[in-house]
């Protein structure tokens, strides 16, 4: 009888386990200032090659991720091209990370919004998952050691890059 | 008049024989090119097919309910797939490549994804297993608190018990 018990306490242990490391998985990533930034290599894109962040390290880095579809990304891609011509002769870079899309319509978007700064592509939403990111676009600036420096969940212009990206880049030199 | 003549006397003149060779010489080299000039292959499956058993990743939703700007593009991705006469196999495997295993409505029933469909028919089985055991135990159980002839008869009342339950029952006698 009491083996019997004991055997059905550790099913419903079993139950209450599962469910609650579904529930714990299922909630997006919190990354926060002053964490590394999530990195893994990635294809560019258009390829062939490959790229990360850690490829920049030494650098500030404002990484941007982006979607086809989504229209702010439109009107924020000459934005970001703006500030990587200004910037590049610094030690400061801009990045894109293509998330949530599939590669020809990315492709067709940089044929239509031409950027020089390099662009890598995440399949699926397993880049937009690693940085907690509720949609896109979205902007990171990471310090030159890897930590995250600014988080901006949502389009960038030329006055906050000016305002809160520029400041945060100068003071540290 | 000769063939030829009767031919050539349905133009009237030089310039407008020269339009129809002209044409003719089109046509004829023209129609190689369009018998073997990629024509579109059979579809093997519908998108509307696609669109049930696949998701729109940032919707949480199937892609046939979905209707964001995300959703739209997929569409796009699986119509052209499917008028290139990709198999709805194929069609699906080219989504994961773009968009991530998140995709799928279902599972594979492949690898690690064959436990989703494994499980359940495990615990469905255990269930009916120990369900049948139970009953059985019931049953058996209930068998053996039956009470026997031999403790009916142990059980009757006896001596002046048996006098008085007599008497009352006399009573009711009619």
């Amino acid at each position: 009888m009491r083996a019997r018990s004991l055997l059905a306490f550790l099913a419903v242990l079993a139950v209450v386990g599962l469910l609650a490391f579904g529930l714990l998985n299922k909630g997006a990533t919190k990354i926060a200032v002053g964490d590394p930034v999530p990195d893994k290599v990635l294809p560019a894109l258009p390829g062939p090659g490959r790229g990360s962040i850690a490829k920049y390290r030494g650098k500030w880095v404002l990484v941007n991720l982006w979607a086809s579809w989504c229209v702010p990304c439109r009107q924020e891609a000459p934005v970001l091209q703006r500030f990587y011509e200004r910037n590049r002769r610094t030690d400061t870079m801009v990045l894109g990370i293509n998330v949530q899309d599939n590669e020809d319509d990315a492709n067709t978007f940089l044929r239509e919004h031409p950027t020089a700064y390099p662009q890598l592509r995440s399949v699926g939403d397993e880049r937009s998952a690693a940085f907690g990111s509720t949609g896109v676009p979205e902007n990171f600036l990471v310090e030159p050691d890897g930590d995250l420096a600014l988080i901006w969940r949502g389009p960038v212009d030329d006055q906050f890059l000016r305002e809160r990206v520029t400041p945060l880049i100068k003071g540290s030199q | 008049m000769s063939f030829r003549w009767a031919f050539y006397g349905l133009l009237p003149d030089k310039a407008h024989r020269n339009v129809l060779c002209a044409l003719i010489a089109a046509t004829v080299l023209a129609a190689p090119a369009s018998a073997t000039g990629a024509p579109q292959p059979a579809p093997q499956t519908t998108v509307n097919a696609i669109e049930a058993e696949v998701m729109c990743p940032i919707c949480g939703t199937l892609l046939e309910l979905a209707e964001s700007p995300q959703a739209r593009r997929e569409k796009v991705f699986v119509a052209k797939l499917v008028a290139e006469g990709k198999s709805k196999a194929e069609v699906k495997d080219a989504l994961v490549a773009q968009y991530g295993p998140s995709v799928l409505a279902l599972p594979k029933a492949s690898g690690f994804d064959l436990s989703a469909y494994l499980v359940p028919i495990l615990a469905i089985a255990i269930a009916a297993v120990a369900l049948a055991f139970s009953v059985l135990r019931w049953r058996r159980s209930g068998r053996a608190s039956e009470p026997s002839a031999t403790d009916a008869a142990a059980e009757a009342p006896r001596g002046e018990d048996a006098e008085r339950l007599e008497a009352d029952l006399s009573r009711y006698d009619l």
